[in-house]
């Protein structure tokens, strides 16, 4: 049987647009039904007040504040470490066998899955350092998920920098480590930003590695030497354990609602970025 | 006496290509060479090897010598950012930094770790003065350099080059992506820089060489064909070939 080329087109562009309004569907199902289950629980006290009876009733306030605390220190640590390999790899080394070893190595290491990473933090950190369970261990397993993130935004961002300017600066009379600190990195610190913030987005949706290295402690954190359970930690627990179902969705749209937002501002970087670069 | 610069059978290959073959070129005091030649002679090659700009390209291998003021820039004990403070250059395409006019005058003195205030500001006027924009941008001093018109970008270009205070002002078609209006201000902006500096300009436009140069090289598959004084090369080359060149036979 041979169709027509004119019906085949019409059947092309109808499951395109099917497969395309599945994507949006399931996006807009699982936010609203996450939120219609949640949102009603949310209130200031929810937000700022202690749990009680182990998260069956009270609020959220310190897995808030550990989930902060943990991708703050995440990031701190992470970035100075990416974006200088990021630095390394792009201006002061050629391409070579080596450095497309290193970024192979950095991809790779971007495919773990993140349970390995917790096995590891939990092995070296927790148990042979003896950091223990605190927001140093899990923040540091943190970085190394995070790390090739970082790098290869940071190299995309450093790359886009023309190279124009970094002529100039020589024939100024710049070394390229005042090239670098004052012309490149100035340029590309959007694109960088950019990286750092889909990482922290990615640090505060991560659960298997924090159960194992930051452990599940329900106090406020005073010290980066202590426990703390994250706000996705709380959620498994609630759930797994089966402590309170409203809870347990009242704490998923709070950290839906926190991924969301710092997606769009990540996106609205990129935006900025990108229009700058074109005018 | 020793010249200015005094290039010595001077040898560049890109890998295998070899791109200027045993150059020879003696540039006394203030004066503007023009160098010409159709695409790919090597005339803005030539130019970079003066302030060793060649040397960032990966594969480039240079014999020869080039001295400015009697010392071979190849010697390795060179001081390579010392020479490009000495050597300047203005590119093709205006590229001024994405920061404020007076940071871009500024920026050779902040890479040389001036820190008085006063100093910097003085420099950043005497220089926009001296590239006559001082009057057009002193109330835009803030302004980011690239919301200027590219006439203002290029000249803004070369007074970021006057405050560091080179002796050489090498410029690489320095007028290709200008009207003919903006070309003639960085013209007329030349013949005045001219008396403190020397200026070695590479350009495509052979009126240009004409107009602004007092020596003139032609170039041609990267050997320096003839050099000899503007007037003799347009009014009675030497050279065939460079005959053939100027009165537009080819190139």
């Amino acid at each position: 049987m041979i169709i027509r080329p004119k019906y085949t087109q019409v059947l092309a562009v109808s499951l395109l647009v099917l497969a395309t309004l599945a994507t949006l569907a399931i996006l807009v199902f699982i936010i609203v039904f996450v939120l219609g289950k949640g949102l009603p629980n949310i209130n200031a006290e929810f937000l700022f007040s202690n749990p009680e009876d182990m998260g069956r009733a009270g609020g959220i306030f310190p897995t808030i504040v550990g989930t902060v605390a943990l991708t703050l220190t995440a990031i701190c640590i992470a970035t100075p470490f990416g974006v200088g390999t990021a630095v390394f790899l792009t201006e002061y080394t050629r391409e070579s066998r080596i450095t497309r070893i290193i970024r192979f190595g950095a991809d790779c290491l971007a495919g773990i899955p993140s349970i390995i990473f917790g096995l590891f933090g939990f092995i070296f950190f927790v148990t042979y350092l003896r950091m223990g369970w605190s927001i140093l261990s899990g923040s540091l397993t943190l970085a190394f998920m995070i790390l090739p993130t970082i790098i290869r935004t940071s190299e995309e961002a450093i790359k886009s920098v023309p190279y124009s300017y970094r002529e100039v600066s020589f024939s100024l009379g710049a070394t390229l480590w005042q090239t670098v600190y004052k012309v490149v990195l100035p340029n590309a610190l959007p694109g960088i930003l950019t990286g750092v913030m889909l990482s922290v987005g990615r640090s505060i949706g991560e659960t298997a590695a924090i159960i194992f290295t930051a452990g599940s402690s329900l106090r406020t954190p005073h010290s980066l030497f202590d426990s703390v359970r994250t706000m996705s930690v709380h959620f498994y627990i609630l759930a797994r354990e089966g402590l309170s179902n409203e809870k347990a969705y009242a704490t998923a749209t709070v950290l839906i609602v926190s991924i969301l937002m710092i997606n769009l501002s990540s996106y609205w970087l990129m935006n900025r970025f990108i229009l700058r670069k074109t005018k | 006496m020793t010249h200015k610069i005094d290039i010595k059978n001077l040898n560049l290959y890109y890998d295998e290509f070899h791109a200027l073959k045993s150059v020879n070129m003696v540039v006394g005091e203030k004066n503007i060479i023009a160098l010409i030649g159709p695409s790919g002679c090597g005339k803005s090659t030539l130019l970079r090897t003066i302030n060793r700009m060649n040397d960032l390209i990966e594969g480039v291998r240079i014999t020869g010598e080039v001295f400015l003021d009697g010392n071979n820039i190849y010697d390795p004990g060179m001081d390579l950012y010392e020479l490009r403070k000495r050597v300047g250059m203005v590119f093709q395409r205006p590229n001024p930094f994405a920061k404020s006019v007076s940071e871009n005058v500024a920026f050779g003195l902040r890479v040389a770790q001036f820190k008085n205030k006063k100093k910097i500001a003085e420099i950043v006027e005497r220089s926009l003065r001296a590239a006559g924009l001082w009057d057009e941008l002193k109330d835009k001093l803030n302004r980011p350099a690239l919301d200027l018109p590219l006439y203002q970008q290029q000249r803004l270009c070369i007074a970021r080059l006057l405050a560091v205070e080179p002796e050489v002002i090498l410029m690489d078609e320095p007028c290709s992506a200008l009207d003919p209006i903006a070309t003639m201000k960085i013209e007329e902006m030349m013949v005045e820089l001219k008396r403190n500096y020397n200026i070695i300009i590479v350009t495509h436009n052979m009126q240009q060489a004409a107009r602004v140069s007092d020596l003139c090289g032609y170039m041609l598959l990267g050997e320096m064909i003839e050099f000899n004084k503007t007037s003799e090369i347009f009014t009675n080359p030497r050279d065939k070939r460079t005959q053939d060149y100027i009165t537009g036979r080819f190139g």
